[in-house]
């Protein structure tokens, strides 16, 4: 046995050897007009030997590996937590909790956390949106983004060149949003789904090459600028009023004081996302919620059943786009700048892995990893130029160990065994 | 010939230039879907390792002060296939095989962090900057009328012909003559069979993938040499435009990918022609709509039955 691992170790190692020589232990420098290769430095040869140290010894000892982790205790969070009857008569009390703690907390923490948390708002709710498309319908939609961009754009077109405010543009950003993901879900979503992946993929390099290219209208790379801030009642947020307008701290009578804008944008985006929120728990319990999950897990039995499955995923990715939709308008208005650098493909990994790791299909679970995702890089400033390959990294090793997410979505069910 | 028509060659020319290499790469996507239906995410960042690695070969043997140029071009496309081959095998291997039976979208959300991965190692290993190679191969037949329009043929554009002809004549003779070749047939036909016929199913879709990342690598030295830049983001769009290619084709068709390489390249080629450049991709994606839309199964795929 120990022999037996002693040659796939050492064949594992030859094989990390043999990715890693060239593509680590030389690098291409250009000179002038010519390219040149310069060996690598001590800190890269490293890395190598360490990788491969790594994967010699881990394959080396894989039986007494796997045989410590099966050892480790695993939490039970059944026990700990309390029963059911318990635990349904406290939830009220608890979303109560939450709901009021979202809105009182601004206004005791520093202004930069404030502006954090409006972000990681913005990604809950595209985690949320996207949320229904892959976790509830089971499509994978690649170009989530472009609908963001819609939204975003949307916006910001309205308002410059007709002066249209924050309160009317948001449901239209929504609709537009909407309207796009009917246009390409209608003859897409007929199809199987891998196609939807690549050709929502598609879809989203269209719309940023139209968006970078379309110069007279968007603005082209150098994006809008100078885009308005939403109001409350038509008052303003700025210190000083524009024609006509009044602004917020002269009607309250107070100081002037900039985190005001910002606890206001807080404001709206927990509003937007309890909205969204309430939309979502809705719909699952409708018929045309239970038609998205029962189509995911059975394609066949759903139409032998009768459901229209053109009209169901079609609903489903509708309702993802204009939620996408609704948060590209207030990144909009919140940035009061957009450009299409902020709509390139990451962002639509991001928001994948947003739901993977939460769970496919968990709201809660989309929620804490929307936190997770966006907090995490922030504490880890000096870890920047890794993320993107720890983001990976961890999305193989997810789909690897767990594939259902950290909170799996939970749902009284029988299966036939 | 009028000017017009002499510039419509030209067009032509080029577009079947990039096309060919379009259908190198397409070859990975519609062999690995063709066998276990998966769309490989990675293979576009594997044909951009290929690129790097040939980059290296040659700017190594350059500056150790090597001058035969063919045996330093052979040399480099020995060593990128042999190392894109082991990224395509060990990708696999570790991204994709331990996922096998699992839910349709596991594998796929896993090839898209592979992707990435790959894409930020290149980064941090060679930077994110464009890297140039001073062209290597130079020269052109000239022909058409001088007053008019010249059309020319570079010797590099009928090298990635000549080379692309030959990959795909031995493609087609080991998925149809060798044993191997029928192996992998019959593992798309049906896996459990093969399996039970005491083929080893694992090894011909590992078989399948080095095959692919090996024609993305020849890919990626012929495109390479031919643009003279490379950086870590070009797998990305590439792969994409490749996946089109193996859609348009039909996808799991081999001649499918072939000739929706083509037909995208030359497409591309018009569109920058009569059209502003920017808008080549906006064109082969939204052929790639209309292709599903009207013809789901690609120019040359078999219609796909639904089994339960």
């Amino acid at each position: 046995m120990m022999r037996q691992n002693f040659y796939t170790a050492f064949f594992a190692a030859g094989i990390t050897l043999i990715l890693t020589c060239l593509m680590v232990g030389v690098k291409l420098t250009s000179e002038g007009t010519e390219l040149r290769v310069v060996g690598a430095t001590a800190a890269q040869w490293t890395w190598i030997f360490g990788g491969i140290a790594i994967v010699f010894l881990s394959q080396l000892f894989r039986d007494q590996i796997s045989a410590a982790t099966a050892g480790i205790p695993r939490p039970n969070l059944e026990a700990i937590l309390p029963a059911e009857s318990v635990r349904s008569r406290l939830k009220p009390w608890l979303i109560a909790m939450v709901i009021v703690g979202l809105f009182i907390w601004p206004f005791m923490v520093s202004r930069g956390s404030v502006d954090l948390a409006t972000l990681t708002l913005i990604y809950i709710m595209l985690g949320l949106g996207l949320n229904i498309v892959v976790g509830l319908a089971g499509l994978l939609d690649l170009g989530y983004v472009a609908f963001y961009a819609i939204g975003a754009y949307t916006y910001a077109l309205l308002s410059n060149y007709f002066g249209l405010s924050f309160w009317i543009c948001l449901p239209i950003a929504a609709l537009m949003a909407a309207l796009f993901g009917f246009v390409l879900g209608f003859p897409v979503l007929r199809l199987r789904g891998d196609y939807l992946a690549i050709v929502t993929l598609g879809f989203g390099e269209i719309i940023r090459i139209l968006l970078n290219n379309w110069t007279s209208i968007t603005g082209g790379p150098n994006g809008i600028s100078g885009i308005e801030k939403p109001t409350l009642f038509g008052l303003e947020f700025n210190r000083r009023a524009s024609d006509g307008g009044t602004t917020f701290h002269d009607f309250m009578g107070i100081d002037y004081s900039s985190s005001y804008k910002v606890i206001f944008l807080y404001l709206i985006a927990v509003v937007l996302v309890l909205a969204v929120l309430y939309v979502i728990n809705r719909l699952m319990r409708m018929p045309v919620g239970r038609a998205w999950e029962a189509l995911r897990e059975d394609e066949i039995a759903c139409r032998s059943l009768g459901l229209n499955r053109t009209v169901i995923k079609l609903s489903a990715f509708t309702i993802g786009a204009s939620t996408a939709g609704f948060a590209g308008c207030f990144f909009a208005a919140r940035q009061g700048f957009i450009s299409p650098e902020s709509f390139i493909f990451i962002e639509s990994a991001i928001i994948l892995a947003i739901v993977v790791l939460g769970g496919m299909g968990s709201q809660l679970g989309v929620i804490l990893a929307a936190i997770v995702m966006t907090i995490l890089p922030e504490l880890a400033r000096e870890f920047q130029e890794y993320r993107m390959l720890l983001f990976g990294l961890l999305m193989v090793l997810m789909m690897r160990w767990r594939p259902q997410g950290l909170l799996p979505s939970k749902r009284p069910h029988m299966e036939l065994k | 010939m009028s000017e017009a028509s002499l510039y419509f060659l030209q067009q032509l020319i080029n577009g079947l230039t990039i096309g060919s290499t379009y259908a190198l790469i397409a070859i990975g996507y519609t062999m690995v879907y063709g066998i276990i239906g998966m769309i490989n995410f990675a293979h576009g960042e594997i044909y951009m390792i290929g690129s790097y690695i040939s980059f290296i070969v040659i700017a190594g043997l350059l500056g150790m002060g090597m001058v035969a140029l063919p045996v330093i071009l052979i040399i480099a496309l020995v060593i990128a296939v042999f190392i894109a081959s082991t990224y395509g095998w060990a990708v696999e291997r570790v991204a994709y095989r331990p996922l096998r039976g699992s839910n349709r979208l596991i594998p796929l959300i896993s090839a898209i962090g592979m992707s990435i991965f790959l894409q930020n190692y290149v980064v941090l290993a060679q930077g994110s900057r464009d890297v140039a190679l001073a062209p290597q191969i130079s020269g052109s037949w000239t022909f058409g009328d001088p007053q008019l329009f010249e059309v020319s043929l570079s010797y590099m554009q009928l090298i990635i012909w000549a080379v692309t002809l030959v990959c795909m004549t031995a493609l087609t003779l080991f998925i149809s003559r060798s044993r191997m070749g029928r192996a992998c047939r019959a593992c798309s036909e049906d896996q459990g069979m093969t399996n039970l016929l005491g083929i080893d199913t694992n090894r011909t879709i590992a078989m399948t993938f080095i095959i692919g990342a090996a024609l993305a690598a020849v890919a990626g030295l012929l495109l390479g040499l031919y643009y003279g830049v490379v950086n870590p983001f070009v797998g990305f769009i590439a792969g994409l435009k490749a996946f089109t290619a193996a859609v348009l084709g039909g996808i799991g068709s081999i001649p499918g990918a072939m000739l929706g390489g083509l037909i995208l390249g030359v497409t591309e080629a018009l569109t920058s022609a009569y059209f502003p450049s920017e808008y080549k991709d906006v064109v082969s994606f939204g052929l790639l709509i209309l292709i599903l839309l009207f013809r789901p199964s690609g120019l040359l795929g078999k219609p796909e039955v639904e089994k339960v």
